[in-house]
C-alpha cells in the first residue's frame, strides 16, 4: 500500500527536485534559511509563504474532487470575504484594535459558510452538475464583492491585520501556519475518522453510498462549506498581504491554480481516490515553477506558459493512454527476453513503478 | 412549453422581449430599432464566440479557452499589421492558429482522454502566456484595411446602421444553424452529447467529430478575436478576461443544456441579445454600476439552470 502511494507522488515530486534543482543551480544559495530578527528568511520560505493561499484552497478542493465535484467559485468567494473584511475595518471606529479585526473576520467567515451552504445545496439538494452550480458564484461573487466595496479598492491600515498576511509567529510566517494547520486538520478530520473514506465512497457511487446508509447529502453540502471557508482564509490571506481588497483582482485565476494543484499531486477528477499529501506537493510544485521563473529570468508573466506545459505534461501522463501504453511497452520487453536487443529505456524505475501499478490492481 | 427542447428558448425569447420594453418604457430613446442594431454591433464578438460554445457545449463538453484564444487573436492581428504583414495573410493566419490550437486541444481530449475542463484551462494559460510574450501592451492598429472597416456602416433600414463584424456575426449564426440543423455532422454533434457510448455503438463519427467542435470552437475565438480587433482597432493582451463565462452563460441563458444533447444556437444569439440588452439598460440608467452586470448574469444563470433542471427531471 504505502509503495502505491509512492508510486502515484513520484512524479509530482520528481517535478518538485528538477525545479529545486534549477533554482540552486542558477542561485547556489537557494537552499539556505536564515534566522534574522527571530524571523525565517529565505527563498524556500517565501515558496511556502506565497503558496499557502493556492495551499489552503486546494486543499478544501481536493476533498470536493474527491466527491466527484469542482468550486470554481473559490477565487470569488475570497474576494468577497477580503471586500467584507476591509469594509467593516474601515468603517469601525477603532481599525488597528484586534477585537474590530477579529469581528470583520468572524463576519466573513459566517458570510462564507452561507455561500458554502448555498454552493452544497445547488449541488446536494437540486442535482445540478458541480461545475454548473459554482459557475453561478463564480459569475456573480465578483460583482458581490464589488458592490461590498462599492467598486473602490479598499486599502486597510490596520497592524493587527496586516499580521494574517505578512507577520511571524514563532518565527514562522503566519500564513504558512495557517496552510498547515487547515493540512493538519483536513489529514486528521479525514484520516484519523471515517469522515475520508465516506467522502471516497460518496465519490465513486453517490446512489450506492446512500443505499448503503451513508449521508451523501450532508457530506457533499460539507465538503462545499469547507471548501467556501477555506476560500475566504485565502482571501484574507490575499487581501492582508496586499493591505487592500481589490474585488477584481483578488484571487483572480485562483481555482485553476488550486485545481491545477489537486490534479497534479494524482488526485483523479472523477473522484473517488485522493490524496492530501499529492495536494501539498502539488501546490508546491506550482509556488516553486512560479519561483523559478523568476530565478532564470524570464518574465513573470510567461509562467502562464510553464503553467500550460505543466498541466499537459501532468495530463497526458495520467491518461489512459499513456498508460495503457506504458504497459503493452513494458509487457512488450519482458516478452522478448533478449534485452540486449532493445534500446535500454531512458526512465526504467518509472515505467517499473507504473508497471507496479498496474500489476496491483 | 414544458419541453426541454423548446420550452427554455420560448422563455428567453420572451425574456428578452420583456427586457426590451421595460427598457423602452423606462428610458426615452431606448425603444428604437438603432439600440436594437447596436446590440448586436457591441457584442458581434460574443455573438461568435457563444456559436463556437454552442457546439462545444451540445456536444457535452465545455470549452474555457475562449477569451483567450479571442486575446491572443487580436494580439497576433495587431503585431503581424505593425509587421507589415498584408490584412488577408493577416486574418487567414489568426484564424489558422486558432484553429490549430483547437485542434490540439481536441486531441487531447479525445486521444488521451483528458477532461475538456482541464485540457481547455492549460490552452487558456497557454494563451494568454503567449499573448504577453507577443506583446506585453496593447498594440493599436492603423492598417488602411481594418480602419476602413471599422468605420464602415451598412445602412440596413431606412437610418439604421450596422458594422460590418454585425454582419459578419448574423451570417456566421445563420451558418451554424444551418449546419446543426441540416448535415450530418450537426446530427452527430446532438447524438455525441446526447449518450456518446450510443452514438460510438450506432456508428456514428464520434472521434471526427469530438475533435472538430473544438475546432469549430477555436476557429470561432479567431474569428471574435478579429472582430474586436475591427471594434477597438487594438491588439491588447487583457481584453476579453472573463468572455468565456459571459459565453457560456449566452449559451446556457439560450437554453442549452450543459449536460449536451439539447438545445438551439439561436437561443445561444438570444442569450447574447439579453446580456447585451442588460448591459445597455444598465448604460441608460446611469446610476447602476456596471458590476450589476455580473450579479443579474449570475442571477439570470441561476434561473435558467433551475429551470432546465426542473424540465428535464419531468421529462424523465
Amino acid at each position: 500500500m504505502s509503495r502505491l502511494l509512492r508510486s502515484r507522488l513520484i512524479w509530482p515530486v520528481a517535478v518538485l527536485l528538477v525545479l529545486l534543482v534549477i533554482n540552486v543551480s542558477v542561485v547556489p544559495g537557494f537552499l539556505t534559511v536564515t534566522v534574522r530578527d527571530g524571523h525565517l528568511f529565505g527563498s524556500l520560505v517565501d515558496i511556502a509563504r506565497n503558496g499557502a493561499p493556492t495551499l489552503i484552497i486546494a486543499v478544501a478542493m481536493t476533498l470536493v474532487i474527491a466527491t466527484r465535484g469542482i468550486d470554481l467559485s473559490v477565487g470569488a468567494v475570497g474576494a468577497i470575504a477580503g471586500a467584507l473584511t476591509c469594509s467593516i475595518i474601515i468603517d469601525a471606529p477603532d481599525p488597528g484594535s484586534p477585537a474590530t479585526v477579529a469581528a470583520a473576520i468572524g463576519i466573513s467567515l459566517v458570510l462564507a459558510l452561507a455561500l458554502g451552504l448555498w454552493n452544497g445545496a445547488l449541488v446536494a439538494a437540486l442535482g445540478l452538475q458541480p461545475i454548473v452550480a459554482t459557475l453561478i458564484l463564480m459569475t456573480a461573487g465578483r460583482g458581490v464583492a464589488m458592490l461590498i466595496t462599492e467598486g473602490q479598492i479598499v486599502t486597510v491600515n490596520s497592524p493587527a491585520f496586516k499580521v494574517i498576511g505578512s507577520g511571524f509567529l514563532l518565527g514562522v510566517p503566519v500564513p504558512v501556519l495557517i496552510a498547515v494547520a487547515v493540512v493538519v486538520l483536513a489529514a486528521v478530520l479525514t484520516r484519523r475518522t471515517a469522515l475520508g473514506l465516506l467522502i471516497e465512497s460518496v465519490g465513486i457511487n453517490p446512489e450506492a453510498s446512500r443505499q448503503a446508509g451513508i449521508r451523501s447529502r450532508g457530506l457533499v453540502i460539507g465538503v462545499y462549506v469547507a471548501c467556501a471557508l477555506a476560500a475566504a482564509l485565502a482571501g484574507l490571506v490575499l487581501t492582508s498581504n496586499q493591505t487592500a481588497a481589490d474585488a477584481n483582482n483578488t484571487g483572480l485565476f485562483i481555482e485553476l491554480d488550486a485545481i491545477l494543484a489537486v490534479v497534479i499531486g494524482g488526485t483523479s477528477l472523477a473522484g473517488g481516490r485522493y490524496s492530501l499529501a499529492g495536494t501539498v506537493v502539488g501546490a508546491l510544485v506550482i509556488q516553486t515553477l512560479v519561483t523559478t521563473v523568476y530565478t532564470v529570468g524570464i518574465p513573470p508573466i510567461v509562467t502562464m506558459i510553464f503553467k500550460a506545459a505543466v498541466i499537459t505534461a501532468v495530463c497526458l501522463l495520467q491518461s489512459p493512454a499513456t498508460t495503457a501504453t506504458l504497459a503493452r511497452w513494458r509487457r512488450s520487453l519482458r516478452g522478448s527476453p533478449p534485452a540486449g536487443a532493445a534500446p535500454p529505456p531512458p526512465s526504467t524505475p518509472l515505467v517499473q513503478g507504473s508497471g507496479a501499478k498496474v500489476a496491483l490492481r | 412549453m414544458t419541453s426541454p427542447k423548446h420550452g427554455p428558448v420560448i422563455v428567453t425569447a420572451v425574456l428578452f422581449i420583456v427586457l426590451f420594453g421595460v427598457g423602452g418604457g423606462l428610458y426615452e430613446g431606448f425603444f428604437s430599432a438603432q439600440v436594437l442594431a447596436n446590440l448586436l454591433v457591441d457584442n458581434a464578438f460574443l455573438l461568435v464566440l457563444a456559436v463556437g460554445m454552442t457546439f462545444v457545449i451540445l456536444s457535452g463538453g465545455i470549452d474555457l479557452s475562449v477569451g483567450a484564444v479571442m486575446a491572443l487573436s487580436t494580439v497576433i492581428a495587431a503585431r503581424l499589421l505593425q509587421a507589415g504583414v498584408g490584412p488577408a495573410v493577416t486574418i487567414v493566419a489568426v484564424l489558422a492558429v486558432a484553429s490549430v490550437l483547437g485542434l490540439l486541444v481536441g486531441g487531447m481530449i479525445q486521444h488521451f482522454g483528458v477532461q475538456p475542463f482541464i485540457a481547455t484551462l492549460a490552452a487558456m494559460f497557454l494563451a494568454r502566456g503567449l499573448c504577453y510574450v507577443i506583446a506585453p501592451q496593447s498594440i493599436s492598429i492603423d492598417d488602411p484595411f481594418f480602419t476602413t472597416v471599422a468605420s464602415l456602416q451598412i445602412p440596413v433600414w431606412a437610418d439604421v446602421t450596422v458594422s460590418p463584424g454585425a454582419v459578419i456575426a448574423v451570417l456566421v449564426v445563420l451558418a451554424a444553424f444551418l449546419v446543426l440543423r441540416a448535415t450530418r455532422f450537426g446530427r452527430t454533434v446532438y447524438a455525441l452529447g446526447g449518450a456518446e457510448s450510443s452514438s460510438l455503438l450506432m456508428g456514428l463519427a464520434v472521434n471526427r467529430t469530438k475533435i472538430a467542435v473544438y475546432v469549430i470552437s477555436g476557429f470561432c475565438s479567431g474569428l471574435a478575436g478579429i472582430l474586436f480587433s475591427f471594434y477597438t482597432l487594438s491588439g491588447y493582451s487583457l481584453t476579453a478576461i472573463g468572455a468565456e463565462l459571459d459565453a457560456i452563460a449566452a449559451v446556457v441563458i439560450g437554453g442549452t443544456l450543459l449536460t449536451g444533447g439539447y438545445g438551439f444556437v439561436l437561443g445561444s444569439a438570444l442569450g447574447v441579445l439579453v446580456l447585451g440588452t442588460i448591459q445597455t439598460i444598465i448604460t441608460f440608467q446611469g446610476t447602476l454600476s456596471s458590476w450589476w452586470t455580473r450579479i443579474f448574469i449570475g442571477a439570470l444563470l441561476l434561473v435558467f439552470i433551475v429551470l432546465q433542471k426542473l424540465l428535464t427531471t419531468r421529462r424523465t
